[in-house]
């Protein structure tokens, strides 16, 4: 398939020897307003890679702090058409940094998969991670997405062994999410150790580049995984930056955006910090 | 119905888990390997006589089975005489006594079966959802009897109009977690449920109550509740030496009635009918009818009917019964209804109380508010059939439980 943006990223970042840091925010979370500000303003703060969290009511696989970002995001008027809306109206000031959308499997299905797919890349989405469609379903998204131009991204977890990983990886593109804890969402603080393992394990089935996601929290974390990985993921603590900033209504204060950017830029340079370390 | 129809109805699943379009895995990779496990654990299980033999045992002394085919003769009278003007019309109505299980409801038959495989898989805690309590209460019942830990997740709503069902979980040494988000009830259950599955991988068992999640659980419960069918199949023959004409049951997520229905489903004289929960009216939106209100979608690991709004959004469901309160169905329900060989009809909580006291007074059974959906439609489809129309509802649950529920509404309709 055609170079995607996903894929042009990881290989300029590998020429400046450093991992990428991918940030996660719910769209239209408080608003849609607030919600295309802070994306605007991610990749001057730091973000490399822009992952939109898809609102759904019932996230499974989500701890706390993502389910209570869709929730308000619902609350506020948040639907397919409206993310995808924002994704373009993203693309009119930024050509290059890559976007994937990331949720559940529904609100696409209610979409319609064609029409879904054709919007999406219209609009400049990159690439789709969709936490409720294994290997065995990839006759549903996955497949279609691929046939369409879009990087289809797998998780790979604790539980996927060496005998499963190669399905995982099959159709794998973009690059793989090693979700670094048995969990939920931002419930627990990953092992660096029992990461850069695991990296290594997956690394020896694929050449893609492997995000290392679910816990990171601090600017240190994500140095400690950025020395074993080619991205590290941050979505809960994001998420829960931009909660603190709301009022009592739940509504954008003045400092939403800032809550936001001031955490990726932290955690920006905790990632830039680790390769300087690795080449000196 | 123009939809094509099989050679059989009773072969299904595949081998992915579909029955037709719905059905399937859709679940997370962290449980993929654990779903995979379960499937191969429970195909070895189920050609093992040695199980299969040590289940019947338990069946038979510790559950109580099997559970009385029961004709409920005064019923019977009762809606022959409604049906004036034809007088030989108003068919003979059976109850199968699923009430009489130990715990009361047919729950038990299908924890028994998850929890003598967990055992066998090594398994050493185990999780449950639970609406109306009563796959709870089973479920908390026999992690006592074998030893086990037990965690039962339930909608901080339905933790509040089910007391007695809580206080009897926590007696049986379970720990009741209360789920405070989302709509509260079932569904949010179920979500909390699966999280606690993907975060403690290794030791847990999930025992699903009902004939929905990812594959192989549709087929799973089915199978452990089919044992109600095929009883019913041997009791009526034994007392009218035939078949019945129809079977008639109430669907949340459907397990009593799948249990029921299966073993009938290529007896095409026997006319089928489930029955969902229309809450204060399928006009009104605010019931628990998917497949009369809702359209096929992806949830809890499998597709099927449900109810969401336009953008795919979940919505909630409404019924005044906690155990029908959930926004989908089992996959095998929903190929069946594509497929025209079960009926679906609908029952309000109007309908469903006033089955409720009608039972009560005329047969001496408090029926549970769930199985009162399907008495609501017997007691208008009965008088339209003839007097040798052998009908057999299936009284899933007793109603001890929903006598506060039942009192309040009663109340609540005098103002």
């Amino acid at each position: 398939m055609s170079t995607t943006r996903i894929d042009a990223r990881f290989a300029a970042l590998k020429q400046q020897g450093r991992a990428a840091l991918v940030t996660f925010t719910m769209a239209g979370d408080p608003d849609y307003a607030s919600s295309l500000a802070i994306a605007k303003a991610l990749p001057k703060a730091g973000a490399d890679v822009i992952e939109l969290g898809m609102p759904f009511t019932d996230p499974m696989a989500d701890g706390p702090a993502i389910q209570a970002a869709g929730l308000r995001a619902l609350k506020a008027g948040a639907r397919m058409s409206k993310t995808l809306n924002l994704v373009r109206e993203f693309r009119t000031g930024d050509d290059a940094t890559p976007i994937v959308l990331m949720g559940y499997y529904n609100p696409i299905y209610i979409y319609g998969v064609d029409k879904f797919l054709i919007d999406a890349k219209a609009a400049g989405v990159d690439g789709l991670i969709v936490v409720d469609l294994p290997p065995e379903e990839d006759e549903e998204l996955c497949l279609p997405a691929l046939k369409a131009g879009l990087n289809f991204i797998r998780l790979a977890t604790p539980t996927t062994d060496d005998k499963r990983l190669p399905a995982v990886l099959n159709n794998t593109s973009g690059f793989v999410y090693y979700v670094s804890i048995a969990g939920v969402t931002g419930t627990a603080a990953p092992d660096a150790s029992k990461v850069g393992a695991a990296v290594t394990r997956i690394k020896r089935h694929t050449d893609l580049p492997v995000a290392v996601g679910f816990g990171v929290r601090t600017a240190e974390q994500a140095r400690a995984i950025a020395q074993c990985a080619d991205a590290v993921v941050v979505g809960s603590a994001l998420v829960d930056a931009l909660g603190k900033s709301l009022d009592s209504g739940g509504k954008a204060g003045p400092g939403t955006v800032k809550a936001v950017t001031d955490l990726v830029a932290e955690l920006a340079a905790g990632v830039r910090a680790a390769r300087r370390v690795a080449a000196s | 119905m123009s939809a094509p129809q099989p050679n059989s109805f009773r072969t299904g699943p595949d081998e992915r888990g579909h029955f037709g379009i719905y059905g399937g895995r859709f679940v997370a990779e962290t449980l993929m390997p654990l779903i995979l496990e379960l499937e191969q654990a429970y195909a070895a299980a189920k050609a093992d006589a040695k199980f299969q033999a040590e289940m019947d045992g338990h069946l038979a002394n510790y559950v109580g089975r099997p559970s009385p085919l029961y004709f409920a003769e005064r019923l019977t009278e009762h809606l022959r005489k409604t049906a004036s003007g034809l007088s030989a019309a108003g068919a003979k109505i059976y109850f199968k006594r699923e009430e009489l299980n130990h715990t009361g409801a047919h729950k038990v038959n299908n924890v028994l079966g998850q929890i003598m495989l967990a055992l066998r898989m090594g398994k050493k805690r185990i999780i449950a959802e639970t609406g109306a309590g009563m796959h709870g209460v089973a479920t908390a019942t026999l992690c006592a009897k074998f030893g086990l830990p037990c965690i039962v997740y339930m909608g901080a709503v339905d933790v509040e109009r089910q007391k007695p069902n809580v206080l009897r979980m926590r007696m049986l040494g379970a720990e009741v977690r209360g789920v405070t988000s989302g709509s509260k009830t079932l569904k949010d259950a179920m979500n909390e449920a699966l999280r606690d599955w993907v975060g403690n991988v290794a030791d847990t068992f999930y025992c699903i109550g009902t004939v929905a999640g990812p594959h192989p659980y549709p087929a799973m419960v089915r199978d452990f509740q089919s044992i109600i069918g095929r009883e019913t199949r041997e009791q009526m023959q034994k007392a009218e030496g035939r078949l019945p004409d129809s079977l008639i049951a109430c669907i949340g997520g459907g397990s009593n009635a799948m249990g029921l229905f299966h073993p009938f489903l290529d007896e095409r004289s026997v006319e089928i009918y489930g029955v969902e929960a229309a809450g204060h009216g399928l006009a009104s939106g605010k019931h628990a009818a998917s497949i009369a209100g809702g359209r096929p979608g992806v949830l809890h690991g499998n597709r099927t009917y449900l109810l969401m709004d336009d953008d795919g959004q979940i919505e909630e469901a409404h019924s005044i019964s906690a155990g029908l309160d959930y926004p989908g169905i089992g996959p095998e329900h929903a190929w069946l209804n594509d497929l025209g060989r079960v009926k679906f009809l609908s029952a309000t909580d109007d309908e469903a109380v006033a089955a409720f006291q009608l039972c009560s007074k005329l047969e001496g059974i408090i029926p549970a508010l769930e199985p009162a959906h399907a008495l609501a439609r017997v007691l208008d489809l009965a008088p339209t059939k003839p007097k040798d129309h052998l009908m057999v509802l299936n009284m899933s649950g007793r109603g001890d439980k929903d006598l506060d529920s039942v009192a309040a509404f009663l109340e609540s309709k005098k103002k």
